[in-house]
């Protein structure tokens, strides 16, 4: 059934061919009004691009860490965000665990990142730690996991180099113009063949058209692609977790949350689970221009998937919102095996047990840690990773040593008390 | 040479071309459940490392569950026999072993002093989520037989099935007495 999602992607496939058809366009059109040669704004082109495309496949995923300040951390860390992400590997099948990073903000978001499942990472920031709980984490990991079975990165970063490659050709195509005409010369007329004075107006006219179209047509490609794979990524999260409410209640106090993400830009905004650009309370209306689908849409259908957790029923629930547009596409749909949903309260681990058995009563979960003690949890995590040494005084005071204290003792500022620093 | 001749080496080209993709998806498949149960070896394994732990740290705690964990010995030593005998057989010892565990993690509320163990708060922690990564891949396991043998029995891959003797593969189930009297708890 993991191979369902995967006849979605003749659909994508199509829209990146769209896209690179719109770089040959551009680049021979460019070549050729400015060149007088529509090959060689062909070659240039897909120069560009290749450079581009091999930076991104090589140091696409170290880069957009570093970006984003994220730091890497191990199991005992955060022994149940591992937890957690270890979860939804099993649960997807992915062969390969990916890195685990923390980004230190008060913003609620999560990006996966990586080429392959193999040098896949997934980062969240401390913010999502602290305020989300065990089921709703684990909704937002599955909806990460997803994007990484699905491929998503690699085919977001495709598009997005497509995408740069024809924004930079168009700008320095308009440059190339404009510094052109003020030199008051046609360089590329006088080097073109005599003979092709017609021709060559109407291409230089097509050319400049396409110069301003084809950024925004691309813009309007790669928005839409992004789109799509987000529901699919939140279908695939429902049926890892078969608890699409545990994502729907995470997207919610995302939403509402109003830290912005500093470190997130325009390049980097489709890796995320939420928009992190998108902070205003204007309307959520679903535009053509955004890398996500309005989160309310979201929530609402998986809200409204009732009977069970598979394709079908977040399909059903797609085009009931929808007025009958299909998301998973039909083929897909046609064997999809029925996938019963967990209950709420009930812990997964029991979950198969009651289906068996048809009992009544549910068995209490294991005690969550409340809010308070998660927040404690993140910070301790944040001090440990910043070499920050822990000593606890008598008076029940938590002393945290910075790293480039040197001394080995230490005065406790509220009782007084001489305390030795264990050495670490 | 005929013009048909070439019409009927065409189509049984097509035709091997249509076997061979139908017999490689088979074969993905199955590799894909074999993986599938390796994963969740892996989890049962973690899970029997796990329990001597578990017993080692509440023993000193809740004096009055020697019944419980007796059987949480005996079910994980029956378990451990247990492996490399098939799923049938293994699937039902480890049913019995996750009913008298979730029996000890059910009654830990009557011990405030444990909850306060910072030991045994990790230990719990890794605990259930062992539990959840063995239903997990038990479920991922369940799906990846549900799809093989929907492939071996729809046409026109069971043609290929048939041919080369594809049997269906076999799916973990948690019924056992244990687990079906689990859900009886009472506060």
């Amino acid at each position: 059934m993991w191979e369902q999602i995967r006849a979605n992607r003749i659909k994508s496939v199509i829209l990146v061919m769209a896209m690179g058809s719109i770089l040959f366009a551009i680049g021979w059109l460019l070549g050729a009004a400015f060149m007088g040669n529509g090959i060689a704004g062909l070659v240039i082109a897909l120069i560009i691009w290749l450079i581009m495309n091999l930076i991104a496949y090589f140091s696409g995923d170290s880069l957009l860490l570093s970006i984003t300040k994220a730091k890497k951390i191990k199991h005992d860390d955060h022994p149940r965000l591992f937890n957690i992400v270890e979860e939804m590997k099993i649960a997807s099948g992915l062969e390969y665990m990916p890195s685990i990073y923390i980004i230190d903000t008060p913003a609620m978001n999560a990006f996966a990142a990586g080429r392959d499942p193999k040098h896949a990472s997934v980062a969240v920031t401390s913010g999502l730690l602290q305020r989300l709980n065990r089921d709703e984490l684990q909704g937002v990991i599955a909806h990460e996991m997803a994007h990484i079975k699905n491929r998503d990165v690699l085919l977001m970063s495709l598009c997005s180099v497509l995408l740069g490659t024809i924004v930079i050709l168009a700008w320095y195509a308009s440059r190339i113009m404009i510094y052109g005409a003020i030199a008051g010369g046609g360089r590329s007329r006088r080097s073109s063949s005599g003979g092709g004075g017609q021709g060559q107006i109407i291409i230089f006219v097509v050319a400049i058209v396409l110069m301003i179209v084809a950024p925004l047509l691309a813009y309007l490609i790669y928005f839409a692609i992004s789109r799509k794979r987000e529901y699919l990524a939140d279908a695939s999260a429902a049926v890892y977790t078969r608890y699409p409410e545990g994502l729907a209640s995470a997207l919610e106090k995302l939403s509402k949350s109003t830290h912005k993400l500093e470190t997130a830009n325009k390049a980097t905004a489709s890796m995320f689970i939420i928009n992190p650009l998108n902070r205003t309370k204007k309307k959520e209306a679903a535009n053509l221009s955004s890398t996500h689908p309005p989160i309310s849409e979201r929530v609402r259908i998986l809200r409204s998937m009732s009977g069970g957790a598979s394709f079908l029923d977040y399909n059903s629930a797609y085009s009931a919102v929808h007025n009958g547009k299909n998301v998973v596409g039909a083929k897909s749909l046609s064997d999809v095996t029925p996938v019963s949903m967990r209950k709420a309260g009930v812990p997964i681990a029991m979950a198969g047990a009651i289906a068996a058995a048809g009992a009544k009563s549910t068995p209490k979960p294991t005690p969550e840690p409340t809010a308070k003690e998660r927040a404690r949890e993140t910070s301790d995590m944040l001090w440990k990773h910043s070499k920050h040494r822990l000593v606890n005084c008598q008076c029940g005071t938590k002393l945290r040593i910075p790293p480039n204290y040197t001394h080995s003792n230490v005065k406790c500022p509220h009782c007084g008390t001489i305390n030795t620093i264990p050495k670490s | 040479m005929a013009w048909y001749f070439w019409v009927i080496i065409v189509v049984v080209i097509l035709m091997a071309f249509f076997v061979l993709g139908l017999y490689n998806g088979l074969i993905r498949l199955r590799n894909q459940m074999k993986n599938a149960w390796a994963q969740i070896d892996v989890q049962l394994k973690r899970r029997h490392d796990l329990i001597p732990n578990l017993v080692e740290t509440t023993k000193g705690y809740m004096t009055h569950e020697r019944e419980t964990f007796e059987s949480i010995t005996n079910a994980r030593n029956l378990a451990q026999s247990a492996v490399g005998q098939g799923v049938g057989a293994q699937s039902k010892a480890e049913g019995e072993l996750s009913g008298v565990l979730s029996k000890l993690l059910m009654v830990v509320e009557n011990y405030p002093d444990l909850k306060a163990n910072t030991n045994f708060l990790a230990l719990q922690e890794e605990l259930s989520s062992t539990e959840n990564k063995i239903s997990l891949s038990r479920q991922y396991y369940n799906d990846s037989v549900m799809h093989f043998n929907n492939k071996i029995q729809m046409f026109p891959s069971n043609v290929i099935a048939g041919m080369f003797g594809f049997k269906t593969g076999e799916f973990f189930e948690v019924e056992s007495a244990a687990e079906r009297a689990v859900p009886k708890v009472s506060f």
